[in-house]
């Protein structure tokens, strides 16, 4: 056999990766869109959920008679929580399902990057819920006669939209690690879902908790979005915000970026890994 | 790299570690070794094997999906390990008894989405779908869900996922694995069709003689990581035509009785299998004059001649010959040969 040229190119040019990178985020996204209108139970269960449990709340801080604006965060984490369960239940399992259905393989085999199906499944499962957490709102707003401060509607979107860039790329990391833990991806999900519900203040504000335990929670993306956004949102949300909304927002910038490389650092070891060892994308293993 | 080539390996090895091996047991799987192969461009290549051979492992390694331990392996002429990424905008794969895709989209969208990682465009690739699935006769079905489609119309569709980004190298690893005998002979057809366009290769591996026997242009043949022949199905069946291949039907004889012929001058082979209450026996014999003692050992046994045939040797008794046990037997089949 003769020797390949050791100084030939060892990935396509930057154009026809770029144009494959977005046709890849777009065509793995389509199944999540899609799901939309197919998966009508699924829509169900994603809105009904969260809104019964904000409703329950809703009564509770009724009954003890809490300030008007808690009933406005109580509606706010429904919607934001929506995302959590998004990303955990079909973000973070996601390879370890397509492993088991064969499709990682074909993944890894085709000259795609997996960041591209990665943010393709996010992208889609972003978008999905957009829509469920959307109904949320505006269903508990009318409902509970929620009001919302206008002056700083920009700045709450722009920290929805960092908080969203660091929870999916922590989804992104998650969908690694998740893989490498095999089997056990559907409990990891399971025990970090509860958990996640009290520490991150879906339903009250996280200034309540242990300056420790909020500090730690805060490494979820969600907790310290949420917080900015009802700080944001809600006439008196800043009293009660556990930390200025500008330092929020550059922790979340900090966290977006590092869990962008993190999870881009994880999928380049599985791969490695997968072809080192080859069992990664084996259903028996 | 040698243009006429879309395949070469050398010394190509692959070793598994096995996890929680007992003490005593083997740390180690040697799945594939010292494997020197060259397919030619607008070659239909088969590897015959059976499970377990290495077949898998070696598409694997040459679909980039795993690292050879030792050895090299070309694709297109690039490296499978330093130009993974090259590798994999020339090939496509396609395996047995997958369930890929998402059952909630449909046959042309599952299709259409597949297409997109290889950054074909939508034009092309509708027309390309529309074109392929007319071909395999799935045209009706196009916008069923694949969650409603039968397991041979799946596999249909997975077959045409992997001829839809047209690439150079097409990797078919037990395609037709699970399909009825109509729906496998269909995708044959649709292999040969294809095959039809210049300069396009396939690596096929099957563990169905006539498969490989219909289909490829050249076969290896291999087992336990090795490649033991390669040729084409006509001269691997020609080493034997020196050879006398006999189908002898007998009363049962039970594994104790079975055993001897071997050891009758003049026998190369032979294997044996029982079904319900008769045996039946493929000879491979040096020469037409083998047969009458070995009728005689089989009257000594006790056993009735139920039927006996001689045949055109095929490449499951080139394989014989060559492994000493059946295609489908297991390692420790019921070949009696030279083990």
């Amino acid at each position: 056999m003769e020797a390949a040229i050791t100084n030939a190119p060892t990935r396509p040019p930057f154009k026809r990766r770029a144009n494959l990178f977005w046709r890849t985020v777009f065509a793995r996204s389509y199944p999540r869109l899609i799901g939309l209108r197919r998966e009508p139970s699924w829509m169900f269960f994603e809105i009904a959920l969260p809104f019964l449990i904000a409703c329950s709340y809703v009564f509770v801080y009724k009954a003890i008679g809490a300030p008007q604006e808690f009933i406005g965060f109580v509606v706010l984490g429904g919607a934001m929580s929506a995302f959590w369960l998004n990303m955990l239940w079909l973000m973070a399992s996601q390879l370890y399902w397509e492993k088991q259905t064969g499709n990682l393989p074909l993944y890894i085999a085709a000259p795609n990057s997996m960041m591209a199906i990665l943010l393709g499944m996010a992208l889609g499962g972003l978008a999905a819920t957009c829509v469920r957490a959307a109904v949320i709102v505006v269903a508990g707003s009318v409902l509970f006669g929620v009001t919302y401060s206008t002056a700083n509607l920009l700045p709450a979107l722009a920290v929805f939209l960092l908080t969203m860039v660091a929870l999916y790329g922590l989804g992104m990391l998650f969908a690694s690690v998740f893989l490498l833990f095999g089997r056990e991806a559907w409990h990891t999900s399971n025990l970090l879902q509860e958990p996640v519900y009290l520490v991150s203040g879906f339903y009250f504000p996280i200034k309540s908790l242990p300056v420790w335990v909020a500090a730690v929670a805060s490494l979820v993306p969600v907790t310290l979005g949420l917080d900015a956004m009802r700080q944001l949102l809600f006439a008196g949300g800043e009293t009660i915000g556990f930390l200025p909304v500008s330092i929020e927002i550059a922790l979340l910038a900090v966290l977006s970026v590092a869990l962008l490389f993190a999870s881009k650092w994880a999928l380049d070891y599985l791969e490695m890994l997968a072809r080192r060892e080859g069992r990664i994308t084996e259903r028996r293993r | 790299m040698n243009e006429s080539r879309a395949i070469e390996t050398e010394k190509l090895g692959r070793i598994y570690k096995i996890r929680g091996a007992k003490k005593g047991e083997a740390r180690e799987l040697v799945a594939l070794q010292d494997v020197d192969l060259e397919v030619r461009r607008g070659e239909l290549f088969g590897l015959l094997g059976p499970n377990g051979a290495g077949k898998t492992t070696l598409i694997k390694i040459l679909t980039t999906l795993l690292l050879p331990s030792s050895g090299r392996a070309l694709v297109d002429g690039l490296d499978v390990v330093t130009q993974h990424r090259l590798v994999r905008e020339r090939i496509n794969m396609v395996s047995g008894g997958e369930s890929s895709g998402y059952g909630l989209l449909t046959v042309r969208e599952n299709l259409w989405m597949f297409a997109q990682f290889y950054g074909i465009d939508h034009a092309t690739t509708y027309r390309r779908i529309d074109e392929m699935l007319e071909v395999v006769g799935l045209s009706d079905r196009k916008h069923t869900k694949i969650s409603d489609l039968s397991t041979g119309l799946r596999q249909k569709t997975n077959i045409v996922r992997g001829f839809i980004t047209d690439p150079q190298i097409l990797f078919l690893d037990e395609p037709t694995l699970g399909l009825d005998v109509a729906a496998a002979r269909d995708a044959r057809q649709f292999v040969r069709r294809w095959m039809g366009r210049q300069d396009k290769t396939i690596l096929l591996t099957t563990h169905y003689m006539v498969e490989a026997d219909e289909l490829c242009d050249r076969v290896a043949i291999i087992d336990r990581g090795r490649v033991l022949a390669c040729d084409t199905p006509a001269s691997l069946k020609r080493r034997l035509q020196r050879d006398a291949i006999f189908h002898i039907e007998t009363s049962y004889l039970s594994t104790g009785g079975a055993d001897g012929f071997e050891a009758i001058p003049g026998v190369s082979k032979v294997t044996h299998r029982d079904r319900d209450d008769r045996t039946a026996f493929e000879f491979l014999l040096q020469g037409e004059d083998v047969l009458a003692p070995v009728v005689a050992r089989m009257t000594e046994k006790n056993a009735k001649i139920l039927s006996l045939q001689k045949r055109e040797p095929t490449l499951e008794d080139v394989f014989i010959d060559l492994v000493g046990r059946g295609l489908t037997d297991g390692e420790n089949g019921s070949g009696s040969g030279n083990h």
